[in-house]
Parts: C-alpha cells; sequence; structure tokens
C-alpha cells in the first residue's frame, strides 16, 4: 500500500511538473490527465475509494473534457505554441519559482511540527451518502444553486 | 478498536500534506509564470485539486467523513468554475483573436 502511495505521489508530482512546463495545450491536458490518475490512486489507498472514483469520473471525464472541447474549438495552431515557446524563458519563470520555494519551505516546516500517524479506516460510499443528505443536506443544496448557477453562467456567456 | 487484519504499512499524515502542498505550490507557480489564459486555468484546477486532497489526508487521518464531504464541494466548485471560465475565455477569444493576458487585461469594451 504504501509503496502504491509513494509511487502515484511522485508520478502526480512528475505529470504536474510537466503540464506547468508544456508549450501545447493537448499534451499539458493529457500530463494533467495521469496526475488525476495519479491522485485517484492515492485517494484509494488513504481508504477514500468514493472519492477516487469521482476524481476519475468528474475531474479526468468531465472536466478535462470541457477543456478538450474549448481548446477544440478555440483552435490554437502551431503559431501559438512558437508564441508559448517564445514566452517560457527561464528569465520568465525562474524569479516567481524561487520565491514560491520558501512559502513550500514554511508549509513543509508547518506539516512536521507534530508528527500523525494516519487512520486505515476505509470510509466508503454509504457513509458519504449517509452524512451527504443528513448533517450536510444545506451543502448539497447550496452546491445545487451554485451548479445552476454556472449552468446558466455558462449558457449566457458561450451563445452567440 | 479493532483494526483490519491486512499487514500494511502506515503513511504519515505529512506525507500526503507533503504532497499536496508541492502540487499547490506548482500549481501557484503555473499561474504566475504562464501567459496563456486556458494554461492558467488549468494550474488554478491543480491548486484546486491540491486542496481537495489535503482535505482528503485529513479525513483519512480523523478516519472520519466530513473531509470527502468537503472534497465533494470542491469538485462542484471546480466544475461550476470550469463552465464559467471556459465561456468567458471563448468570449474574450472571439473578440480579441488572442489568449495572451497581457493584451487581453486591458479590458477596454
Amino acid at each position: 500500500m504504501s509503496v502504491l502511495f509513494y509511487g502515484s505521489a511522485i508520478i502526480a508530482v512528475l505529470a504536474t511538473l510537466l503540464v506547468i512546463t508544456r508549450t501545447n495545450i493537448v499534451h499539458a491536458l493529457l500530463y494533467f490527465i495521469v496526475s488525476l490518475l495519479a491522485i485517484a490512486v492515492i485517494f484509494y489507498t488513504l481508504g477514500a475509494p468514493f472519492a477516487a472514483a469521482l476524481e476519475i469520473i468528474v475531474y479526468a471525464g468531465a472536466i478535462m473534457v470541457m477543456f478538450l472541447f474549448v481548446v477544440m474549438m478555440l483552435n490554437l495552431g502551431q503559431v501559438t505554441q512558437d508564441q508559448e515557446k517564445a514566452w517560457l524563458t527561464p528569465s520568465v519563470w525562474i524569479g516567481p519559482s524561487i520565491m514560491a520555494v520558501p512559502l513550500l519551505g514554511a508549509v513543509i516546516y508547518a506539516i512536521n511540527l507534530n508528527q500523525e500517524q494516519m487512520a486505515h479506516t476505509v470510509v466508503g460510499g454509504k457513509e458519504i451518502g449517509v452524512a451527504l443528505f443528513g448533517p450536510y443536506v444545506l451543502a448539497v443544496e447550496l452546491a445545487s444553486m451554485l451548479l445552476l448557477a454556472g449552468l446558466v453562467g455558462a449558457y449566457h456567456l458561450a451563445r452567440k | 478498536m479493532e483494526m483490519p487484519t491486512v499487514t500494511m504499512q502506515v503513511i504519515p499524515m505529512e506525507h500526503g500534506l507533503l504532497l499536496a502542498a508541492i502540487l499547490f505550490i506548482m500549481g501557484m507557480v503555473g499561474v504566475l509564470t504562464r501567459r496563456n489564459l486556458v494554461f492558467i486555468l488549468m494550474s488554478l484546477e491543480i491548486m484546486l485539486n491540491a486542496t481537495g486532497l489535503a482535505f482528503i489526508v485529513a479525513s483519512s487521518h480523523w478516519g472520519q467523513v466530513d473531509g470527502q464531504i468537503m472534497f465533494l464541494m470542491i469538485l462542484s466548485l471546480a466544475a461550476a468554475e470550469v463552465a464559467v471560465a471556459l465561456g468567458l475565455v471563448l468570449q474574450l477569444f472571439q473578440k480579441r483573436k488572442t489568449l495572451d493576458i497581457n493584451v487581453l487585461g486591458e479590458m477596454k469594451g
């Protein structure tokens, strides 16, 4: 289990690194899907199989396909890729990257303050459903309103 | 409390949180360095996903369901946000024929 966790973690980090450095949008999308699948495996090893399934169905299935449709509609060609290549010089990315490292160091320091072990309980779909329509029913209603607002907004923005 | 009989090595909680932090910082670097609007949206997705991973790690640590509920909320938030943002991207591209945020940043008309 721990081999699965650390292997997937390494794959996720490498794939994400490739996402933010690609010049071709479709390549970046494919690497992002790899990263999402690796994170789904991590969810599974952490005892959250329902979240792992949702990660694949909603993130890799729905959201990435939405990105792909927009990339197809934009019809960006070789010109954009060359432009991206010209923009992605070390002088552009090295400053923000160096400034981000202390932030990561601060987070690592905060995480390492107290050592905790993770529980081995698997929280399945049944418990999530009971909690979702028990104490969290208001959050479900709010999420449905949010999705409705997103639907109306996307329809309004994308029409001719 | 009776533990499952399957022998598996314990994953420390901070390793999961560390992974979430690394992914979040990478998404942030992507937002800061890229100039293409679609890449910026993708980096935002990386950051949201890293936040969801942190919630799942916490949920796994406490053995409670609440972290996974929060992950579901983040998931629906990401779906709604991407739908609206990609609609905006399409409209901006039709108007300006570019996705360069330095050009789109002028926002006149």
